[in-house]
Order: structure tokens, then C-alpha cells, then sequence
């Protein structure tokens, strides 16, 4: 659905790498270039009119984003570069003070190296000790998993809301209410989940949230920590200079900003909070509960099909997104996707950021299928038709 | 090159690739790592050198069909030559890959790759392997 609004879906590809990053519609690249156009000057000086107007739309963005995530503060929602940086921000802003050696916190093998290597930092920099929680035969997440991880040591679970290579969908508000009664944060890497659901943090209760604005037809460079403010309070600025502190008179005498500013050091990305908000707006206006049943509707109707293809090993078979991974028996992953290329189609090969996975699936590489609603069943059966022919792949796969 | 024999020629190196197995006496070989950041192949090359000769090369790992049979026809292709050969054969090699003038006449089946720079994508999958292979000859003069 909404195919006219994306400029990219003129250029005759079948875009199906969604999970990597999302096309743009025209409201949000004509509200980036109207900023560079129109009103192209630095936020927080308002000493002039172009200036002020930035201000109020970088404001607006912010609180764009509070609404759609529904988070209660417009403090609770920090611009950051992407789930990357927020993720990161969370770990060694606020973790690597507060945990002590002998804690525990619990992850998936699933995680996204974004989710996995800033714990792995803490676990080499302040030795805690980084844990799994195992995963049942459908690479699910189930609650008496995570209870069963759950030690007296355990003080952080760090999880993806829905994952980028199973795209398995994770109760994180059931684990949510678990943590909490442990004493137990829960940090929620939302990348795969906020651009494919309605997001409530009140109702799932997380305390760290984290998203990139490009996987939900956003620009790059551009996303979201949000954080409960009682935490977000006690979140070390790693990034320290202009924009975010009150007055330095000397070393010793250094006043920080209140939220959210304390935590947005530096001129920010305004063309891309700006883009982000109308972003949300397209969205909005769409319905994430519409785009969430269009996507689930479509992976059926994909998956009905890829499963009658027999040399196709489907890793993910069960799956609450819009992905779907796959090898062809005897080719190698990346010359399937070169050969979907030849036809203008667009997957992705390899192991998709999720090394760890490997131990968990027995496959390495795999060729990965991200829907999102501007696909259609007619994009579908472009590719299954390709994939039904396996010595054609085989002969124009070089 | 006619496109069937090339396509053969690749397709039959994939498919049975010379030397794609750990060498027996492992501990005569060094070992390099050769893979790309820009794709997923991943190819560990051992390499048997002896008084200024290459004896044996074998290769493992996964990789797709242009770095797996270009690494199995150029081990084909330089067992038994000398580094200086090797240096130059490779030499040769690449500059067919980059367009610049090369000698056909030394490189057998590896002209299957004379029209590759077509695929951008693809001409590091070509060269993968003789990366690896030069990082070791490097420390040969
Ligand atoms: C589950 C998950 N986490 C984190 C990330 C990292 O996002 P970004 O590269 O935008 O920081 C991604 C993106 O690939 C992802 O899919």
C-alpha cells in the first residue's frame, strides 16, 4: 500500500531489504529539504527568527516522538544517532556505573551486535558477566526461559524487541513485570519492533528503549533513547561540550543542562529529527496497526509459497514480522542474492550483525526477506517465480 | 571468452574445487585469513612453501561461486612456481581485473574472469583469494 509516496519505487526494484533500512516517502524528504531550504540555521539560539523556527521544529520532533512511543516526559526522549549510539549510551552511561563485578546481565544469541558487543564491553572493562538466556526450538524467547536464567546476580536483561533475522517478537511487558520484581532493568532494543508496531512504554514498562529512525521511513543518522527520567537523570553525559552544559568557570565548576539537553552534547542531527518527526507523521496517519496486519498478511502469503519451493531451507517458518530467512540447498547465499539482482530485487546475504546466532540456527549465512507495507504479493511472486527455477539460478548466479 | 565455456569453467570449479580441504601436515603450511568486509566470504588459505617454491596451497571456508573457483583455479594455477612467478602471475591477474593491459597467454583458466570488472560487486570476490596469498608472499623477496 502507499507505493505512490516513495520516489525510489519508481526506479524498478523490488526492495525487500527493509530490515536493513527503509525507502522514504516524499513528505520527509521534502521536509528535510525545506529545513536546508528555508530555515537553515543552528538550534538553541534563538536570538533570530530562522533560528527560532528551528528550535520549534526540532521541539516538535521530540514531542512527535514522545506521542508515538507514548513515553509520559518530553525529557524521556533523547535524539541520538541511531540505536547504536542510544544502545550504547545505555550501557556505558548508566550501567558501567551502576553494576558491580559479580552482576549479571542476560541476553539472546539473536541480539544484534549492537544489543551484544557494549555488554561485552562492560563484562571486559568492569567484569560482569554476560549471559544467555536459552532459546526454545523456534529461536523463541519464552518466559520460563528467562526465569530460569534469572540468578540472585542478575541485574539487567537486554533483549530486542523483535529480532532482525528470526523476527521472532519477544513479551517484554511480561518480562518487564518478571525484572521488576527482581530488582531487574530491562533494556529494550526496539530497532525491528517500533517501525512495525503501535510502541507504549508505559504499557510494556520498559526502562530503556532504543530505536534508529531509517528502519521506519526516517532519514539516517538519526534516533531515539528513550529512558525513564528517574534513570535518564542518572545517566552520564559521555559526550560533554557545547549545547549541554549551563556555565564552566573553571574545572571544578562545570553545571550540566537538564534533560533531554544534558544528553544531546553538540550541534544535533536537526535535519534528521525534523525528517524523524514527519516521519512519524506519515506513519501516524497510516496506522502502525494497519502497516503491522498488512506485513503479517504479506509474510504469509510469501511463506505460503517459499515453503512449496523444496530445495529452499526456511529458517524461521514461525515468525511474528515480516521476515523471512532462507538458503537454497547447495548455493551459497550470496550468489542468490546476486542473482535476485540481476532482476532488480534487493535481499540481503550473510549473518545480518547476528554472528551469535550461528550456535543457534547451525547456519552461518543466510539470505534474509524484511517486508514492510509498501511491498506487495505481486513483488512476491516476481521472487518466488526466480527462486523456483534453480538451474536458472544456478547458471546466472555468475 | 564464449559464455558457456566461462560459465563451465567457473561452475565446475565451484562445484569440485581443487584442494579445498586442512593439508595433511599442517605444520608445514602457514595459514592466512582472507575475507572481505564488504561481503561474506571467508576463505582460511595454507600455503606450503619450500627453497623459493610453491609445493602445495589448500584452501576451507564458505564463499560463493566466483572467490571459491578462482581460489581453487589459481592454486591449480601457481602450485609449482616460484615466488618471483607467483608474484608475477598475480600481477598479471589483476591487471586483467582492473582493465589494464595484461598477458593472456599465463593465465589458463583464469581468463574466465577477464570480463568481471563488468560486476563491480564481484571483482573483490575474484581476487579474494590471491590477497591472501600475496599478504604471505610479501615476506618473500
Ligand atoms: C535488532 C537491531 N538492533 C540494532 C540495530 C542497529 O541499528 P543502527 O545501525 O541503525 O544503529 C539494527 C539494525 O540493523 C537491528 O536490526
Amino acid at each position: 500500500m502507499n507505493r505512490e509516496d516513495f520516489p525510489m519505487l519508481n526506479k524498478d526494484i523490488i526492495y525487500l531489504d527493509n530490515g536493513a533500512t527503509t525507502l522514504k516517502p516524499q513528505v520527509v524528504i521534502d521536509k528535510i529539504v525545506d529545513y536546508y531550504t528555508n530555515y537553515s540555521a543552528n538550534a538553541h539560539r534563538g536570538d533570530y527568527d530562522i533560528s527560532f523556527k528551528v528550535d520549534q521544529e526540532y521541539e516538535q520532533a521530540r514531542e512527535k516522538v514522545r506521542q508515538f512511543i507514548n513515553a509520559q516526559k518530553r525529557e524521556e526522549i533523547i535524539f541520538t544517532s541511531g540505536s547504536t549510539e542510544s544502545l550504547n549510551m545505555i550501557a556505558n552511561g548508566f550501567f558501567k556505573n551502576y553494576l558491580e563485578p559479580t552482576d549479571e546481565i542476560l541476553i539472546t544469541t539473536s541480539e544484534h551486535a549492537s544489543n551484544v558487543l557494549p555488554w561485552f564491553h562492560l563484562q571486559n572493562t568492569i567484569g560482569v558477566q554476560v549471559k544467555y538466556i536459552p532459546l526454545d526450538n523456534n529461536h523463541y524467547v519464552t518466559l520460563d526461559n528467562v526465569i530460569k536464567s534469572i540468578t540472585p546476580n542478575t541485574k539487567v536483561i537486554a533483549l530486542a524487541g523483535i529480532t532482525n533475522v528470526i523476527g521472532d517478537e519477544r513479551p517484554i511487558k511480561e518480562i518487564c513485570h518478571l525484572a521488576h520484581q527482581h530488582n531487574i532493568f530491562v533494556v529494550m532494543d526496539a530497532s525491528q519492533y517500533v517501525p512495525h508496531r503501535k510502541t507504549d512504554v508505559v504499557d510494556l514498562d520498559v526502562d530503556f528503549l532504543a530505536f534508529s529512525g531509517h528502519k521506519m521511513c526516517g532519514p539516517t543518522g538519526i534516533g531515539v533513547l528513550y529512558g525513564k527520567k528517574e534513570l535518564l537523570e542518572e545517566l552520564e553525559p559521555l559526550n560533554l561540550g557545547g549545547g549541554m552544559n549551563e556555565s564552566f568557570d573553571s574545572p571544578n565548576e562545570v553545571y550540566f543542562k537538564e534533560l533531554p539537553a544534558r544528553l544531546e552534547a553538540g550541534t544535533p542531527n536537526i535535519a534528521g529529527a525534523i525528517g524523524l518527526g514527519a516521519a512519524i507523521d506519515y506513519l501516524t496517519k497510516i496506522g502502525m496497526t494497519k502497516i503491522q496486519e498488512y506485513e503479517i498478511n504479506l509474510r504469509k502469503y510469501a511463506l505460503e509459497k517459499l515453503i512449496k519451493i523444496p530445495y529452499l531451507d526456511i529458517l524461521n517458518i514461525e515468525s511474528d514480522s515480516g521476515i523471512i530467512a532462507f538458503n537454497v540447498e547447495g548455493i551459497f547465499s550470496q550468489d542468490v542474492a546476486y542473482y535476485l539482482n540481476k532482476y532488480n530485487i534487493c535481499v540481503r546475504a550473510g549473518n545480518h550483525c547476528a554472528k551469535n546466532l550461528k550456535s543457534e540456527v547451525g547456519v552461518k549465512n543466510s539470505i534474509r526477506l524484511s517486508l514492510y507495507f509498501y511491498n506487495t504479493e505481486s513483488e512476491i511472486d516476481d521472487l518466488v517465480e526466480l527462486l523456483s527455477n534453480k538451474e536458472k539460478m544456478r547458471i546466472e548466479m555468475i | 571468452m564464449d559464455e558457456n565455456l566461462r560459465r563451465e569453467i567457473i561452475l565446475d570449479h565451484y562445484t569440485n574445487p581443487l584442494n579445498k580441504k586442512i593439508p595433511e601436515n599442517k605444520e608445514n603450511y602457514e595459514k592466512i585469513n582472507t575475507n572481505n568486509s564488504s561481503c561474506i566470504d571467508n576463505l582460511d588459505i595454507y600455503i606450503e612453501i619450500k627453497d623459493n617454491l610453491i609445493k602445495d596451497i589448500c584452501f576451507t571456508g564458505e564463499a560463493c561461486a566466483i572467490s571459491t573457483s578462482s581460489c581453487s583455479i589459481m592454486i591449480h594455477n601457481l602450485i609449482g612456481k616460484t615466488i618471483k612467478e607467483a608474484k608475477e602471475y598475480i600481477l598479471n591477474f589483476k591487471n586483467m581485473i582492473d582493465e589494464l593491459p595484461y598477458n593472456e597467454d599465463i593465465l589458463n583458466e583464469a581468463l574466465a574472469y577477464n570480463n568481471i570488472y563488468k560486476q563491480n560487486n564481484r571483482k573483490h570476490c575474484a581476487f579474494l583469494p590471491y590477497e591472501g596469498i600475496l599478504k604471505i608472499l610479501a615476506k618473500y623477496e
